[in-house]
């Protein structure tokens, strides 16, 4: 019917396609206008956004202890390592690492070691903070759900995780005291 | 083609084979595509396609609100202002829903009263205005669930008086209002109810608006001349006749929408509602979301409780019969002198108890409300059973094209006979 009604333009192209070209255009820019606000509402809100800093104090924590702090709803490992335990780590060549990396790399301050205790395998909170757990084979931690085991530096020594337990972003406000994030 | 698969027109290799097994394109096509409709639409019957796009646009962004509101009433008012001042966009996706249900009351109201000016309502398409009336009642429904919300003062003193209203029933009434408020006073039972209730209705209201759609499609559209199309002369195709000019139509929609939603996102709104609900003080003006008002003022009208509650519910119960109230065969008010006045009347009425109840119950507005109330009732209970009978209609047109073509369009043998009967 109306396809036929002649309405072309000089060039030949019809003028219909035309107008569903511009419209098909107009509608999948509003499309995605709309949709933007939307995705966006899901990603962290302003208030967890200002939550995403966290101040910790170093002082009672002893030398061969652990803390473990929220850093974003997960947990940060602070521990004041012993000589015993940075010479260990110092002492590992670089060829038996899976994920190479020097300590002095994993460390700000010789003594602390700050790390997201989270096994890089499938995010289970490795064992090893408290005395009475049990550190896995290198004296560090280890991984109850599938087995990995991490050294004095929390770097991956064996089991199924693919890389060192991560270092956050951190920074020393004074000599006692970090902020993390 | 093999045994079992159905003959799809379809050229598309991809589609083709989904339509041989599914005949979804092939259903599109035919109830979407080429679909007959009327040639004469105005453009009021752009607004049950506005109505579809507002529900889905309620749901799209009543889901992402729910991913951060909170239904307990320690948490609620907070968790709606954390949406509007820390949730990404909180503020947009908030006012588009909270406009959105004035918008879509504002469409709905407007299909109606296309419906009851063009006649749509009468035979062959009693079950869809019906089914329309459902809609309207769960809307309501689900709007007045979804004020509760925010737990703001008119949250919850809208949800106490309007739960209170079922006391007004003798024997069971207290019952009812225990069972609507899981204790003994609007608490967070309520709430909770509430916000599940708010979830499920929408997707009820789907369900339903389908039903809408298949009764719809079965009976066809009514059209401004209320003539059933004789033959495709009277039709065109929906596509793109109709998607082309329910485009546009959406297009001025969105505008009046987004005129809301960025320059007056509470005009329609009360302030009382950013107050936190206290359940020890009542606000000196209580009233209803501006929708709810013709119908809020009709209670008020009554001295009676629960004549008033009655009333209040008859006002809408009694759309299901009108149908059967209506005995003339004409639809069109076009063709309907007296009717059309009486009609028009009925909807100054209708803006006259919108006016009414949002002002204080005291006069003159209470004698208002009855003379009103009076109307509204009379139109359907006395009005339209006589004019049936005493109304002189105008003549009505041979047929569709006729009419808007001028005389032109053959006429099929037989189609001339009697304007009113089917094709």
């Amino acid at each position: 019917m109306a396809e036929t009604a002649g309405a072309t333009a000089s060039d030949g192209t019809p003028r219909r396609d035309f107008l569903t070209l511009v419209t098909t255009a107009f509608v999948g820019v509003g499309v995605g206008a709309v949709a933007w606000p939307f995705i966006a509402s899901m990603q962290p809100a302003r208030d967890v956004l200002a939550l995403a800093s966290t101040d910790v104090d170093l002082a009672p924590v002893a030398e061969g202890q652990a803390i473990t702090v929220m850093w974003r709803g997960k947990p940060i490992f602070v521990r004041n390592r012993t000589a015993k335990e940075i010479e260990e780590a110092r002492a590992v060549p670089m060829s038996q690492l899976k994920d190479p990396q020097a300590d002095q790399t994993r460390v700000q301050k010789d003594n602390w070691l700050v790390m997201i205790g989270i096994c890089t395998h499938l995010g289970c909170v490795p064992l090893g903070q408290k005395a009475t757990d049990t550190k896995g084979p290198y004296d560090g931690w280890f991984c109850p759900c599938h087995g990995s085991a991490y050294d004095t530096s929390g770097r991956i020594r064996q089991g199924p995780a693919p890389r060192n337990l991560e270092i956050p972003p951190y920074a020393f406000t004074s000599d006692t005291k970090i902020r993390i994030g | 083609m093999a045994i079992g698969l159905h003959n799809s027109d379809f050229k598309n290799p991809v589609i083709r084979w989904v339509d041989q097994r599914m005949p979804i394109f092939t259903m599109m096509q035919k109830e979407y595509g080429t679909f007959p409709t009327p040639r004469n639409f105005n453009y009021f019957w752009n607004f049950g396609a506005l109505a579809m796009v507002n529900l889905m646009i309620m749901i799209a962004t009543g889901i992402f609100l729910a991913m951060h509101y909170t239904p307990h009433t320690s948490y609620a008012f907070d968790s709606v202002e954390r949406i509007m001042r820390d949730v990404n966009f909180g503020w947009l996706i908030r006012y588009v829903h909270m406009n959105g249900a004035s918008m879509f009351f504002i469409v709905v109201f407007i299909h109606i009263w296309r419906g009851m000016y063009y006649g749509s309502y009468k035979a062959p398409r009693e079950l869809l205005w019906m089914l329309g009336v459902v809609i309207f009642l769960l809307m309501m429904a689900t709007a007045f669930m979804g004020y509760v919300l925010p737990w703001g003062q008119m949250s919850f003193w809208g949800a106490t008086v309007i739960t209170n209203l079922f006391s007004a029933f003798p024997v069971v009434g207290e019952w009812i209002v225990q069972l609507l408020w899981g204790g003994f006073s609007v608490d967070n039972p309520t709430l909770n109810r509430f916000f599940s209730l708010h979830y499920l209705l929408p997707f009820v209201i789907v369900g339903v608006v389908f039903l809408h759609v298949v009764a719809l499609h079965i009976t066809g559209s009514n059209n401004p001349l209320g003539v059933e199309p004789k033959g495709p002369q009277d039709t065109l195709p929906f596509h793109p006749y109709y998607t082309a000019k329910d485009s546009f139509g959406l297009v001025i929609y969105f505008i009046v929408f987004a005129g809301l939603v960025f320059f007056a996102p509470n005009y329609l709104g009360h302030p009382d509602n950013y107050i936190p609900a206290n359940p020890l003080v009542t606000p000196a003006h209580i009233v209803p979301e501006w929708y709810f008002l013709p119908f809020y003022a009709i209670l008020r009208a009554v001295p009676d409780k629960l004549g008033g509650v009655l009333m209040m519910f008859g006002s809408i119960a009694i759309l299901f019969v009108l149908p059967w109230l209506d005995s003339s065969p004409v639809r069109s008010m076009r063709f309907r002198p007296i009717a059309r006045i009486a009609f028009l009347l009925w909807t100054i009425c209708f803006f006259v108890l919108m006016y009414c109840g949002g002002m204080p119950a005291e006069e003159p507005y209470v004698t208002i409300s009855r003379f009103a109330t009076a109307y509204y009732f009379a139109y359907f209970l006395v009005i339209l059973p006589l004019l049936g009978r005493l109304e002189r209609p105008l003549p009505l047109p041979e047929s569709i094209a006729r009419a808007v073509l001028g005389g032109g369009g053959p006429m099929p043998a037989g189609a001339v006979a009697k304007p009113m009967d089917k094709a």
